[in-house]
């Protein structure tokens, strides 16, 4: 038995996980329409490569990657292209991207997938390719771009791949139907991300209250050498990969470090399923097991959909009730976010549709003043110090927050749950993070602009002297010309007069 | 003779503390402690100058005045001796950290009229200190005065953003958090 | 002589006085050439502040020269690009106290970039000549254009074009520069049932 440790902090908020029959997936019905905004991941939007009126087949790139930190876009389905416009797309802001919008003809036709016949035979940089153009992003949530994780080159290396399936968020159980369901992949996944990023020691890590899930782990992990299926007790939020390195290996990643830094990788269940899709049967990632959830859905459960389907049409796949539904969230109930049109789509990071009622998850307190009982800091998994943070957030003290480490915070909730006055603790710590990183991109571009000042104010300066200097050498060579008598001028009207005199001599 | 210098800087760094317990130098007390850089930056002034006043004062008492039998002089000589290590600090200030000059700048001449420079000086030679029990007494008090600023700044960052009422804000909480620190520091009373 | 000084208490005092301020002011002298400082290094940290637009709202032809006054004692809020980030950060700087923006210099607006509608660019290289970071590219009776990520929306080139073919765009918005904006803190008047009753005597 490996030795588990604990984090600081953390709370437990009830579960609520077997109202969506975790273990069970049934396909979401097909949509007559989906819409795939370009930017599913963090980073660079893609580039959308058709256009309208074009005729796609199922796993056919429709945008590109665009730089390094991008991701590309596939069909899910066949169909025609109808549109390329701004969409309401799943986030916070409410505000639209630009989408790619196919009307799907039915018949679910495929581009021909080639996978690769011994994936052991090929290099990193050719495995990792295939991943990037697999449009392959974090599927756990967070949607970083999969291939560059893999390719982190610090010195130590990878000497630990952990699969992530802890899933300590209320209500989700995507993770635990998938590792259910589909363990022999997960492992066949796992096998691939530890061979490309040469770790000895690979960890699937399950919290304590999915039985059924450890039970399907331990017995697919057999056929890896050197795996591992580690549980520990439930605690929101073990599932944080800082969080979860810290309790299976007692190590802390550095202060706005990654765990690359550590020589871990965290990847998602999903995730290494879907590397090992993108190179065993050479699929580009177009569906996504989804938990759709809450007391307003007669069939709450897990779906498998397709990337594109407009949230209504699964919502209404499990018997929607507008009426009694309070709002719509997209995401867990601690980490995602109301969703305003429903017409907004499923992306890669959609692990979860929650449609609570109103008594299910009641409308936010109103807040009150901060007491400094210091509760918020027992209860942060980063060790931080939200009260500090508050008054600095309020004050919008930059260099306070830097000091106090605002960028280590994970914004997983702890401390707003735990807050006696009911104070919205997370979205002072965004709204910090959004203007400390806007300040930062505006110091870099009026640090450009100074230097490219001034170096027009110096080419301005070499223009002039360059001008005195050529009147100054044209006042010198007239003034040594006057004083010599060596005067050009002088000397071509004597030699014209004495070609006159001597053409008038011979006549 | 270690023992009695040590008894005479506690004595003047906690029991006997400048500003809290002798209240001398209350104005760059409450002029300069809104940050916590410009409070470090003046207690190192402070520090700096209180500690070469007094010695020269104390040289100029004994080396100057008594000889002379100028020793009515002596708040007119110390007022000019202090004048000058301030002009000098400033110089010095000046050339090494532009931003503190530009900060202290106004407090500078401040120091020359702070009272527990002034006081030093005078307290020096009503109790007929010797040359090191000067420098002791010098470098006690300005590292008091460096201590209560250094922890007044602190507290004073953290009242302008928290949720004070709005008859208070400002110089008030700042009084009244002063009060209290003076509460508790009288408590080292008897400590030597 | 030095009988009648040590002879006479008054004269002794003054001499005793003035011999003091002879030697502290050769001392003092002599501290000023040796400590003697070039220059003011204050105001390149001011201009690191400044948002280096050089659109010279300010008053003053360009971003140094504004710092330099500030560094001599100018107030700190005449700055309309900077906004009341710069203003704050100034006054965080200067250990003064941060005032609002002065509106006889502007006000704070979203920041712009500058663009050129090529179909009516008539190619003077008026615009070239006006921009104070060179971010327009072109040349005589070609093409202009302009770099955006070098453009800093002074809008200095918008005067001197003669076809008037300039426009200026904003630069944020959009999904990839929005961020959560601060919860308002209000403590909600409605608690308990006093309050609403006092509310409504209120109204």
């Amino acid at each position: 038995m490996r030795q588990i440790f604990d984090i600081h902090g953390g709370i437990h908020p009830p579960e609520r996980k077997d109202m969506s029959n975790p273990g069970w997936v049934s396909d979401s019905d097909m949509p007559s329409k989906l819409v795939l905004p370009v930017t599913q991941h963090i980073g660079a939007p893609a580039r959308p490569i058709v256009e309208v009126g074009d005729t796609v087949l199922g796993g056919q790139m429709i945008a590109e990657a665009q730089g390094p930190v991008s991701v590309p876009v596939h069909a899910p389905s066949s169909g025609t292209v109808t549109a390329i416009e701004a969409r309401a797309v799943p986030h916070a802001s409410g505000l639209t991207d630009t989408c790619i919008e196919i009307s799907l003809d039915g018949k679910d036709e495929w581009v021909s997938c080639q996978g690769l016949d011994n994936w052991r035979d090929e290099t990193k940089a050719a495995l990792l390719e295939r991943v990037r153009l697999a449009g392959i992003a974090g599927l756990g949530g967070a949607g970083f771009p999969t291939a560059i994780k893999l390719a982190s080159d610090r010195e130590m290396g990878i000497h630990t791949l952990i699969i992530n399936g802890t899933e300590c968020e209320p209500y989700i159980t995507a993770d635990d139907t998938v590792m259910q369901r589909f363990a022999q992949q997960i492992v066949e996944g796992a096998e691939i991300l530890g061979h490309m990023v040469g770790a000895e020691t690979v960890l699937f890590a399950v919290e304590d209250n999915k039985p059924e899930a450890v039970e399907a782990m331990r017995q697919a992990a057999e056929a890896l050498a050197g795996a591992e299926v580690v549980t520990f007790p439930t605690k929101y939020p073990s599932g944080g990969e800082k969080q979860l390195i810290e309790i299976l290996l007692n190590a802390q990643v550095p202060s706005g470090g990654i765990p690359a830094d550590i020589g871990v990788l965290c990847q998602n269940p999903s995730t290494a399923i879907a590397v090992r899709d993108a190179l065993i049967d050479g699929k580009p990632v177009t569906h996504r097991i989804t938990t759709v959830t809450g007391m307003s859905l007669k069939n709450p459960g897990n779906r498998r959909v397709m990337l594109g389907t407009p949230i209504r049409e699964l919502l209404d796949t499990a018997g929607f009730n507008a009426d009694t539904a309070d709002r719509v969230i997209h995401g867990g109930p601690m980490m995602g976010f109301a969703v305003t049109d429903l017409n907004m789509p499923v992306v890669k990071i959609t692990n979860c549709v929650l449609a609570p009622t109103r008594s299910e998850i009641p409308p936010p307190q109103p807040q009150q003043a901060c007491i400094r009982c210091g509760m918020c800091a027992e209860a942060c998994p980063a060790s931080l110090l939200p009260q500090q943070l508050y008054w600095y957030a309020r004050a919008k003290d930059q260099d306070q927050l830097e000091r106090h480490n605002l960028m280590d915070c994970i914004e997983c909730g702890a401390c707003a749950y735990v807050c006696p006055s009911h104070i919205p603790l997370v979205q002072y710590y965004r709204s910090a993070k959004g203007s400390i990183r806007e300040a930062t991109k505006e110091k870099v571009r009026s640090d450009n602009s100074r230097v490219r000042f001034e170096a027009r104010q110096e080419r301005l300066e070499r223009e002039l002297a360059a001008r005195e200097a050529k009147r100054a050498a044209r006042k010198a060579a007239a003034e040594a010309r006057a004083q010599s008598g060596d005067d050009p001028v002088q000397a071509a009207i004597e030699r014209a007069k004495a070609k006159k005199a001597k053409q008038e001599a011979e006549q | 003779m270690l023992g009695d210098f040590a008894v005479l800087l506690i004595a003047a760094v906690l029991v006997n503390n400048f500003v809290l317990v002798q209240f001398l130098g209350l104005c760059p007390f409450m002029g300069v402690s809104n940050k916590l850089d410009t409070a470090i930056g003046m207690s190192a002034a402070t520090t700096f100058v209180l500690t070469l006043a007094s010695v020269c004062s104390f040289l100029t008492y004994r080396y100057l005045l008594e000889p002379l039998d100028l020793t009515y002089l002596r708040t007119l000589s110390f007022i000019l001796v202090i004048a000058v290590v301030v002009q000098f600090t400033e110089m010095v200030v000046r050339k090494t950290s532009p931003l503190l000059h530009r900060v202290l700048g106004v407090y500078l001449p401040l120091i020359t009229t702070n009272c527990a420079v002034l006081g030093v000086a005078l307290l020096n030679i009503n109790q007929a200190h010797n040359f090191m029990e000067s420098l002791i007494y010098g470098l006690g008090a300005a590292l008091g005065f460096s201590l209560v600023l250094v922890l007044f700044a602190a507290m004073r960052e953290r009242l302008v953003v928290a949720d004070v009422p709005e008859s208070f804000q400002g110089a008030a909480i700042g009084m009244i958090t002063a009060g209290l620190a003076s509460l508790a520091f009288m408590g080292f009373a008897g400590l030597v | 002589m030095l009988d009648v000084i040590f002879g006479n208490p008054i004269l002794l005092a003054l001499a005793a006085l003035v011999g003091m301020a002879i030697a502290f002011g050769a001392l003092l002298g002599f501290a000023a050439v040796r400590f003697e400082v070039e220059g003011n290094p204050l105001s390149d940290q001011i201009n690191a502040i400044l948002p280096q637009t050089q659109c010279g709202q300010c008053g003053y032809p360009g971003c140094r020269p504004y710092a330099e006054a500030i560094a001599d004692g100018d107030s700190i809020n005449k700055c309309p690009p900077g906004g009341e980030d710069t203003i704050h950060a100034l006054a965080n700087l200067l250990d003064v106290e941060p005032e609002p923006l002065d509106a006889e210099h502007g006000v704070e607006a979203e920041p712009t970039v500058a663009y050129i509608r090529e179909d009516e660019c008539i190619g003077c290289t008026k615009c070239i000549q006006a921009c104070p970071v060179d971010a327009i590219l072109g040349a005589a009776k070609l093409m202009h254009t302009v770099i955006v990520d070098e453009c800093t929306g002074c809008d200095l080139c918008v005067e001197p074009c003669p076809v008037d073919c300039i426009d200026m765009i904003p630069r944020k918005g959009g999904i990839q520069h929005w961020y959560w904006p601060l919860p308002d803190g209000q403590t909600r008047d409605n608690l308990i049932a006093t309050d609403r009753s006092s509310q409504q005597a209120a109204a």
